[in-house]
């Protein structure tokens, strides 16, 4: 949404009625640390004290997200080790460092690469599904069928939930309705014998219909039913399962730590499937699942169609957790993109004197294209705050403009490049030719290139070498 | 920034807006339960931990932290007053203060006309246990001797035609259904067109689980609710938003978006026999003024009781 600050103070009436900005702002995490920063620009090193503030705002969005407070306060603690002492970066500011160390921690907690679905050597693979009532199992069990069947292999699906009403019946109409292999024998009585006899059967009935995999899906049951509990115990003894996933509402609150711990214990999951991710809920439950587990994050379910299932990407949902946007990717963009010894070699060479040629400059609007374009790296940008205005600067910013000042450097010789002065005024009309644009946009190039040498002479001069490893495109 | 954003409103004539604003930059500077600490600092019986514990506790039963703060906020202004001694004390007023919150929560009257079937929409995101609740809830109106008429309105799910037909002939209630994949408001019309031509007591009335956050689904469930007005006045007359106990603070936002769209008048909080606690209930009463009506303790057809408030709280420090 885009909120004016310039506007609110220009007009009488405000764009949004003031208690909705009141509610955006403080829902928006990196708003708030923003403001928790402030006071720390300036200061080279992050301590003790010049954080805490930031770490209670960061300690009051994990919980707003669900995470379980007593892995919030693990969080907390880990991450005021890691930030006390560090230098604060030249490249980014007090708060996106924080934030970066706040990032990387909760990227470590969830794992940093997406979990594989392992297989049995001697086929068929066994898959257990567990969890509460209503977590979506039925449901994620066909999309895993359908999943498997897309990635070409031959899926058997089975429901042993003979508790409740129609369960059974239901996973009949998903496996119809994506085309998928099920085992249905015989309920006679609704009890462990029952389910127990059905496993061994579905099992048989995989290996003579030569299917690879065989999800098994259970009833929904509470973590502290030792009736139901001990049954899943049997069921693991029975089929030795690949797999026990382990699958839970993203939506789920403080009470996710049990369920997944007790789960854990008596059946030892390998992974854990995270359903309705396509609803608005935080989803930090995620990371309390998984620093509870140790085990990770497989899939997470984004839909209701049978196709809604993704592999699940750790760093995704980390800036979901945050509320964050996309701030980080942002982050993540300018680290991976910029070649920072690039970047440092240029200012060397400019504040050394004459090494400052066209060349470099070309390099250097490269890699700010190489970012992506430029509306699109503002629209990551939060629309208040510090950056409310850059925002609206970029829709006037012409990407074309710096497309054409590549294709007018790269008209000319080598030899121009590196020795502006050469350029004389038949030089100009060959250029402005050779790049389609006209004598005068090669002239303002021109003389905004010495501007910049100037500039980075006289800056060389002074202290302000170490400022520039970070150099940002004249002009913005 | 904040000077930039107020400074442009008229700060003489509204200063509370300034205030408030300055109050919750400067409240998160403490941690929650600091900031009651300075109260009770004086007696030995209560000391950082004992409001650390209670700090968890809320925390921990999901109630979120701004229904944390305020509780935490005016438990300090009545300690302040009663100048309170000794933890067990303190821990009563928490749950006099935890109290008045629900209780505060309007419990609306019905407004219908004599003779009319009564008419229960029941809705809520996918898997929270509206269909069983819908059972448990028809077993609750039999047992008190009324006619009941089951609507099976979701017509999407796999099978859920199915599970209400068959929690229909365990307490004796007939079913009215279409096939799946029909249009859900033309099933609600039948079954209401059945029910006053018979005069049921009741009308339940089963909906398709759906995220509050689909648009396009919240907007069937207007339809709904439009559909069953031209058939019985003032109907539906009650919408329950089922709600899972183990929801986190998503719960507060479904609350808000089913209310907008379907009308929610009250809530039944499910899967209580678990370990979680369902505190988002509390702040969701404490913003929307809804009550809670029913609590499911189990997958048993007399597994389904009215809400007690005092229960309910006492069961957060347990």
């Amino acid at each position: 949404m885009a909120i004016k600050v310039a506007d609110l103070g220009q007009t009488a009436k405000p764009a949004e009625p003031a208690d909705k900005i009141l509610t955006v702002m403080f829902e928006n995490l990196q708003e708030k640390l923003q403001r928790a920063f402030k006071t720390l620009r300036g200061q080279a090193v992050l301590n003790e004290e010049n954080i805490q503030e930031a770490l209670r705002e960061i300690r009051l969005a994990l919980l707003e997200a669900d995470v379980n407070f007593k892995v919030v306060k693990q969080l907390i603690d880990h991450i005021q080790e890691r930030a006390v002492g560090q230098q604060v970066a030249t490249a980014l500011s007090p708060g996106e460092q924080v934030i970066k160390i706040l990032r990387d921690e909760l990227v470590e907690t969830l794992g940093r690469d997406t979990a594989k679905l392992k297989f049995a050597s001697q086929p068929p693979t066994v898959v257990l599904m567990a969890g509460l009532q209503g977590s979506g199992k039925t449901t994620t069990s066909g999309k895993l069928a359908n999943w498997l069947k897309n990635g070409g292999h031959r899926p058997l699906l089975v429901s042993v939930d003979v508790y409740r009403p129609a369960a059974r019946e239901q996973l009949k109409i998903v496996a119809q309705a994506i085309k998928s292999n099920l085992y249905e024998g015989e309920v006679t009585e609704a009890n462990t014998a029952t389910v127990e006899r059905l496993v061994k059967e579905a099992r048989r009935e995989a290996v003579n219909t030569g299917s690879d995999v065989l999800i098994v899906d259970t009833a929904g049951r509470l973590h502290i039913d030792d009736q139901l509990m001990d049954e899943m115990q049997s069921l693991k003894r029975l089929l030795n399962p690949q797999e026990i996933l382990f699958v839970a509402d993203a939506m789920t609150g403080q009470d996710a730590v049990r369920s997944a711990d007790e789960f854990h214990k008596k059946l030892t999951l390998t992974g854990v499937v995270l359903t309705k991710m396509d609803g608005d809920a935080r989803g930090g439950a995620a990371l309390s699942i998984r620093q509870v587990t140790g085990q990770p994050i497989k899939f997470i379910g984004v839909g209701e169609k049978y196709d809604a299932l993704e592999p699940f990407h750790p760093d995704r949902i980390v800036s979901r957790i945050l509320g964050m946007g996309d701030i980080l990717s942002l982050i993540e963009k300018a680290e991976s993109q910029m070649d920072k010894k690039k970047a440092q070699e240029l200012a060397n060479k400019a504040l050394t004197g004459d090494g400052f040629s066209l060349e470099d400059f070309r390099d250097q609007l490269r890699q700010v294209k190489k970012m992506g374009s430029l509306q699109s790296l503002m629209g990551m940008l939060p629309s208040i705050g510090p950056f409310a205005g850059l925002q609206k600067h970029a829709d006037k910013v012409d990407e074309g403009q710096i497309n054409r000042v590549e294709a007018i450097i790269n008209s000319m010789t080598n030899q121009e490049r590196i020795h502006h002065e050469v350029i004389n005024g038949s030089r100009r009309k060959r250029i402005a030719r050779g790049s389609g644009t006209s004598v005068q946009e090669v002239n303002s190039l021109l003389r905004q290139y010495a501007q910049m040498r100037k500039m980075f002479k006289q800056m060389g001069k002074g202290n302000f070498a170490r400022k520039l490893a970070g150099m940002k495109l004249p002009g913005m | 920034m904040i000077q930039t954003l107020f400074g442009s409103l008229d700060e003489k004539e509204k200063p509370s807006f300034l205030e408030r604003m300055k109050e919750a930059v400067t409240r998160t500077r403490e941690s929650l339960s600091e900031r009651i600490e300075e109260v009770v600092a004086f007696t030995k019986e209560i000391d950082r931990s004992t409001l650390d514990d209670l700090e968890a506790i809320l925390i921990g039963a999901d109630l979120g932290t701004t229904t944390t703060q305020e509780v935490l906020q005016k438990l300090r202004e009545k300690a302040d007053r009663k100048q309170i001694k000794d933890v067990a004390e303190l821990k009563r007023l928490l749950k006099e203060e935890l109290l008045q919150i629900i209780s505060a929560a309007a419990s609306r009257p019905l407004v219908k006309v004599d003779g009319t079937p009564e008419v229960i929409l029941v809705v809520g995101v996918n898997g929270t246990g509206k269909t069983t609740t819908i059972g448990k809830l028809a077993q609750v109106f039999r047992s008190q001797g009324k006619t009941v008429l089951l609507c099976a309105a979701d017509t999407f799910r796999a099978a859920a035609i199915d599970q209400l037909e068959i929690w229909g002939q365990r307490t004796g209630t007939e079913v009215i259904r279409t096939k799946p994949g029909g249009d859900p408001a033309a099933v609600l019309f039948d079954a209401l067109q059945a029910a006053t031509a018979r005069h049921t007591d009741f009308v339940i009335v089963d909906t398709a689980g759906r995220l509050h956050t689909k648009a396009n689904l919240m907007a069937e469930l207007e339809k709904m609710r439009r559909a069953a007005q031209r058939i019985i006045p003032g109907a539906p007359h009650e919408t329950l938003l089922v709600m899972d106990a183990t929801t986190g603070q998503n719960g507060l936002q479904q609350a808000r978006l089913f209310t907008q769209s379907a009308g929610v008048t009250g809530i039944a909080l499910t899967k209580l026999d678990g370990t979680a606690k369902g505190g988002v209930v509390v702040a969701i009463s404490r913003e929307l003024g809804l009550p809670v009506r029913y609590v499911g303790v189990g997958e048993k057809l007399g597994d389904l009781l009215p809400f007690d408030a005092r229960d309910f709280v006492d069961s957060l420090f347990e």
